[in-house]
Order: structure tokens, then C-alpha cells, then sequence
């Protein structure tokens, strides 16, 4: 069996997307010929030309509005936004125009294109290139919002996002490109919208997405020798969120943590809680935790270590909740 | 205050004087000249009808074109069927040219459907934006789409004085330079964004901005017509054949409120209305049109039967239109209604159904 990176996946899907359906256009800041800062578009304009895969201005908001215009045209655009913190410019075109396009035209004129994000820590960034900002969009009606975990899955998520009829924005967890993972690409395939029982467990459940779904498995390898099994769910996205598969593994753990690395404040664990306590409410042994960032900006790479949810925080809430 | 408008390019004078060797380039027929005529007199009808409507309650809001109909008409007159407008919020005029359905624009201002009731993609008139300059990415976008597709399409985007000062705008103009694709950024330069004047809006005149950009700028009287037509006709031309993007700014003036919500009386200069109003576009042109002979009294009263019959159609259709059902809350946020959302909807409507 094949042995894929995530880049790898990601590129690979984003190159079988451009070879399928010829309105994939593929843009972005230095996504051409350096292949994009992580690689992630590498030797795609040597094969699809400059007018199918190319390069644009440094300015986010056009990215989007632009993209926007291509989408109305009949074009499938797939625009990166080179990091997490960069996306900010392009907000109000996301929030004011690609999230309600189809609602405002009475379902005559959506906009179906993808917005690459590569986010979050874990890789010893500066500032603004390890941020966490899925849930202002999972707040925007009219987005999806898609965050895969593991490079099979990326590439699955990827090629359906792609081809998906609303727009996505993608979550790329960067500290996950270069993890490895066993397996034919597209052999197995979710829909977006469902989440992934990652590992099974009857004490306790771990509900996350992205990086911190590696984080989960971790804890749970960990709890597993003392003899705790925790069950872990990847979301894969958050909108749509799969309350049902949540729910159910919760009502039969009794107990679950949340894991995110965006500040707890307001971030989508929140809506997590709130949905999954008033769906299984009698069935919960303990109150829903959550391990998150802290409530502060992203801080420096030398002192990432202490924000990002590690094994050690996320084993103290399970105890927690076992305890209760 | 008067703006300098002597280097302005114009065809028609107050008097409605025409300077041949500045109409050269116009190739209008008798019939087109009146056609503009005609839907400048239309438009000012459906625009005083809409501020109407608004003042009886039957339109949440209406943000009055009055003043700006030379710019609007003479500029959307120079587009082909296929071409696709882009517009801010203060284009009723573009509307009327390209045969919108003004009840179903105005829907928009009813509050009876964001985007009013109109196919955008059929009508090739995008929907009614609000948020200052952010069309102009949209049309730098859809233009690109039709060079890509090797289709002989040209965008036209309309916007305000205001909108220059937008990031938006500046990205855009640059995307549209870089990408060599085939646009017209319209500025209707009107004097004020709201309550600020262009003078505190900018200190370089709007069309020399386009230099920055590597593109062609272009100053233009948006109270004449004929000169607002022939600088877009020749905009659209280069957009067709060179696929290059032009920013033309017309200098024209609000004559009224920013909208009907707005209190103008309390920046606007009384005098300043006044003037402005005594240069009014349709005034000048009809005197044009009639010291040529091209408009008999005949003809302007069927103009104004027709004016006054889209202005009984617009209020036949606003005047108690029902607004949208509740479930249509719930259509069309995603292409499928998610489980949650589905569930909302069905709280909403037992909600609704138990009220009776």
C-alpha cells in the first residue's frame, strides 16, 4: 500500500479535480510556480497552464471577490489564503457576499467555490500564522465549513468540497501536512457532513476536528494504559454538523470532552456542548468539558506549547469526568 | 461650489449646444437619440414614484437617483445584450435600460427579498450591492470568466464617489489591470457619499487614479447623455477588442438625499441643490433634442404616457405586495437544507401554525 503526506493527498486532489472537471480554477498568492508556500499546489501550473492554475496580486479580498465572479460565470474556483491570519481582508466578501449569494438570488445564482485555509499552531510560526478562526465562519449561515484530520480523508474532503454545490471553507491543518498515513487515495469515502468514530471507547468520548483529532487519539493511547478507553470522533465539519453520530456515541459513553485549539470563548466547542447536552441530556454522567486555547491572542512560538491543548490537559479533563 | 468641469469631456452644453468635432465619434440614428430621451424621462418618473411609494410606507427605504440619469442611461445604452452589469444600490436608471422588471427590483427596497425578486443571471444585471465597492471584485471576476471562456462578454460596474476610498476598489482596479480583462469601472461622481463631500473623500481626481494602475482613466460630464454614451461605447469597445479595463468617472450630482432615511438639509448647501438643479441632464438634453427637430411635441406626451404607465405598473405590483412566506426563510442558505436547519424550520412553522 501507498504511503501519502497530507500535502500530498491535498495536492493529488486538488490535480484530479483540475483533470476531471474543466472549470476548476485553481488561484491564489504564489500558488504558481513556487507551488504555494506549503507545496500544497506544487507543479500544478506546469500541468494545467497559467490561465487554469495561477498566481494573483497580494490582496485577499479580491481573491474572494474575484473568485466570487468566476463562480457566477460558471467556474469552479478553489482560492487559497496562504495562512490563517490572512484571511481577515477577505471577510467581509465572504460573510457579505459568497455566504449569502444564493440566498439573495432565490437559489438563481450561487456561488459554489472553495476557500483554502491552512490554520492553526503546532509548527513554531510568527504571529498571524497560527490562528484558529473556523467559527466565525461556522457562525455565517450559508458556508460550510470542512476540516479534515488525516491525509486520506483530506483528499476525500477536498475532491467533494470541490465538486460541492455551496462554498466551502476549508481548513487545512498545517501541522498535519506532513503527517503519513497508509492507503489508496479516494477507497473510502464519507460524506461531508458525517463525522468518523476515529477509535472506539465505552468511558469516555473525544469530540474534535483538525490537528487536535491526533491530539485525541494520543490521550486516548495513553488512557488506554491505564486501562481507560475513551472513544474519539473526528467531525471532518462543522457545518454541517453531524449531531446524530455525536450524540450517539456521547449517549453511550456518558461523558465527553470537547477539544479545540481556538480560544474557548465563543468557539464552535460551545455549540457543541449546547447541542449535544440538549440532545442527550439524561444520558450524561458528568457536564460536557472543554480543553481549548485560552481566551488570548495566539501567543509565540516559543510559548505555543502551553496553548495548544496537549495529551496532559486533555487526560486531566477525562479524569475529570470520570471523577465527577 | 462648482466643480471644475472645463477639461470634462462633453458633447452637449447647458444650452444644449452641440460641439461637433466632440461628437465625431457618436453613432446614434434619430431614434436612438430619442430612445435615450425616452428612458431618461422613464426613469426620472420611476425614481419620484419610488421616493412616493416610500413616503405612503410601502417601501422600507429608496436611495433617489434624481440628477444622475444622464450618467446612468447614456453609459448603460452603450452595452450589448450579453454584457453583465454589476451594480451598487442607486442604479434604477441602469435598471430601466437594460429592461429590468422595476417591481421586481424594487422588491429589493420593499424589504421583500434581499436582491430583489429578478433573475440576475437572465437579466444579466446582478443584484442590488450594498456594501460600498465590494461589486467591483465581482465584475473584475466575471469578466475574467468570459475572457477565459473566449466569449466576447463585457462587465460594467457602477459605483460612487465613496466606494474609491474602499480597498475594494483599488484591489480591484488592479486585478482588472493584471488579469487584462475586459471591464468598465463606472464612477457616477455624485458630490457626496452621504453627508461627506468628494473633497473630504479624496484629494486626486477619481479618473487620474486609474494611472496608478496602469489603465485607462477617463473624465467625463455625467450630465450629458450623448458624452457619457460615447466615452462608454469606446470603454466597451477596448474592453471587447483589447480586453482591457477603463475607469471612467462621470461628474454628475446628487440632487437628492442619500436616501429616504437621510436628512440632507443638514450638510447638503441649499444653493448647491439649486444650482445643480438648474443643470439638470434631461433639461439639457431635450433642449438639444429640440433645437435639432429630433422631438415633437407628439412624441414627448407618448414618452410621458409611457412613463406614467411604468410608474402605474410599479405601484399596481409594490402597493400591497405580500411579503415572502416564513418557510421561505429556510430556501435556498444552502443548495440542501441541512438536519439542523431542517429542524429550525419546523420549529418556525408549528410556531407559526399554532398562531394561527
Amino acid at each position: 500500500m501507498a504511503e501519502v503526506t497530507m500535502a500530498e493527498a491535498l495536492n493529488e486532489a486538488l490535480r484530479r479535480s483540475l483533470s476531471t472537471d474543466d472549470r476548476v480554477l485553481v488561484l491564489g498568492e504564489d500558488i504558481g510556480r513556487l507551488g504555494g508556500v506549503f507545496r500544497i499546489t506544487d507543479k500544478l501550473q506546469t500541468e494545467f497552464g497559467r490561465e487554469r492554475v495561477f498566481d494573483t496580486p497580494l490582496a485577499e479580498s479580491a481573491i474572494i471577490g474575484l473568485s466570487l465572479g468566476l463562480a457566477l460565470y460558471g467556474y469552479r474556483p478553489v482560492a487559497e489564503i496562504q495562512f490563517d491570519g490572512f484571511v481577515y481582508p477577505g471577510f467581509n466578501q465572504i460573510v457579505s457576499h459568497v455566504a449569502k449569494h444564493r440566498y439573495r438570488s432565490r437559489g438563481r445564482a450561487p456561488v459554489p467555490m472553495v476557500v483554502r485555509i491552512p490554520f492553526a499552531g503546532g509548527i513554531g510560526a510568527a504571529e498571524h500564522h497560527s490562528e484558529s478562526p473556523e467559527a466565525y465562519f461556522a457562525h455565517t449561515a450559508g458556508l460550510k465549513v470542512v476540516v479534515p484530520s488525516t491525509p486520506l480523508d483530506a483528499f476525500d474532503l477536498l475532491t467533494q468540497s470541490i465538486a460541492d454545490p455551496d462554498p466551502v471553507i476549508f481548513f487545512e491543518p498545517k501541522s498535519r501536512y506532513w503527517s503519513k498515513q497508509q492507503g489508496e487515495l479516494g477507497s473510502e469515502t464519507l460524506p461531508i457532513g458525517k463525522a468518523r468514530v476515529a477509535r472506539e471507547g465505552d468511558a469516555c468520548t473525544l469530540i474534535s476536528y483538525g490537528a487536535m483529532v491526533t491530539r485525541c487519539l494520543e490521550t486516548a493511547t495513553a488512557a488506554s494504559e491505564d486501562g481507560v478507553e475513551v472513544e474519539v470522533v473526528d467531525l471532518r465539519s462543522l457545518v454541517p454538523f453531524d449531531l446524530e453520530t455525536v450524540a450517539a456515541s456521547v449517549a453511550k459513553t456518558g461523558r465527553a470532552v470537547v477539544v479545540h485549539e481556538a480560544p474557548m470563548t465563543a468557539g464552535f466547542g460551545a455549540e457543541i456542548v449546547a447541542q449535544v447536552a440538549e440532545e442527550v441530556f439524561l444520558s450524561l454522567e458528568a457536564p460536557i468539558l472543554r480543553v481549548t486555547g485560552y481566551d488570548t491572542p495566539y501567543p509565540p512560538a516559543k510559548t505555543e506549547k502551553y496553548y495548544v491543548p496537549s495529551v496532559d490537559r486533555i487526560l486531566a479533563a477525562i479524569d475529570r469526568v470520570l471523577k465527577y | 461650489m462648482e466643480p471644475p468641469l472645463t477639461d470634462a469631456f462633453r458633447i452637449i452644453d447647458e444650452e444644449g449646444n452641440l460641439d461637433e468635432a466632440a461628437a465625431s465619434g457618436l453613432d446614434l440614428k434619430k431614434e436612438d437619440l430619442l430612445e435615450l430621451y425616452r428612458l431618461m424621462t422613464l426613469t426620472r418618473r420611476a425614481d419620484v414614484e419610488s421616493t412616493a411609494l416610500q413616503r405612503q410606507g410601502e417601501l422600507a427605504v429608496y436611495p433617489p437617483l434624481i440628477g444622475q440619469e444622464a450618467a446612468q442611461i447614456g453609459s448603460a445604452f452603450a452595452l450589448g445584450e450579453s454584457d453583465f452589469v454589476f451594480p451598487s444600490y442607486r442604479e434604477l436608471g441602469v435598471a430601466v435600460t437594460r429592461g429590468i422588471d422595476l417591481v421586481e427590483y424594487l422588491h429589493f427596497y420593499r424589504g421583500t427579498w434581499h436582491g430583489g425578486t429578478y433573475d440576475p443571471i437572465k437579466s444579466r444585471f446582478g443584484m442590488v450591492t450594498v456594501p460600498i465597492a465590494s461589486q467591483i471584485p465581482h465584475g473584475v471576476g466575471y469578466a475574467l470568466g468570459a475572457k477565459l471562456d473566449s466569449k466576447p462578454i463585457v462587465v460594467m460596474v457602477y459605483f460612487g464617489d465613496g466606494a474609491t476610498s474602499q480597498g475594494d476598489f483599488h484591489e480591484g482596479c488592479n486585478f482588472a489591470s493584471v488579469f487584462d480583462v475586459p471591464v468598465v469601472l463606472f464612477c457616477q461622481n455624485n458630490g457626496w457619499a452621504i453627508s461627506v463631500p468628494v473633497e473630504e473623500q479624496t484629494r486626486a481626481p477619481i479618473y487620474r487614479k486609474a494611472d496608478a494602475y496602469g489603465i485607462e482613466g477617463v473624465w467625463v460630464d455625467g450630465n450629458d447623455v450623448l458624452a457619457t454614451y460615447l466615452v462608454t461605447k469606446q470603454a466597451v469597445e477596448r474592453a471587447r477588442t483589447e480586453s482591457r479595463p477603463t475607469l471612467i468617472e462621470a461628474v454628475t450630482y446628487r440632487v437628492g438625499p442619500h436616501s429616504t432615511a437621510d436628512d440632507a438639509g443638514r450638510y447638503q448647501p441649499a444653493d448647491q441643490i439649486a444650482h445643480w438643479k438648474g443643470r439638470d441632464p434631461l433639461d439639457r438634453y431635450k433642449k438639444f433634442l429640440t433645437r435639432e427637430g429630433h422631438l415633437d411635441k407628439s412624441t414627448e406626451a407618448q414618452f410621458i404616457k409611457d412613463a406614467d404607465d411604468l410608474a402605474a405598473h410599479i405601484r399596481a405590483g409594490i402597493v400591497g405586495a405580500p411579503p415572502a412566506p416564513e418557510s421561505e426563510l429556510f430556501e435556498w442558505v444552502f443548495a440542501e437544507k441541512s438536519t439542523g436547519l431542517a429542524k429550525q424550520e419546523r420549529e418556525l412553522m408549528e410556531e407559526a401554525q399554532a398562531d394561527g
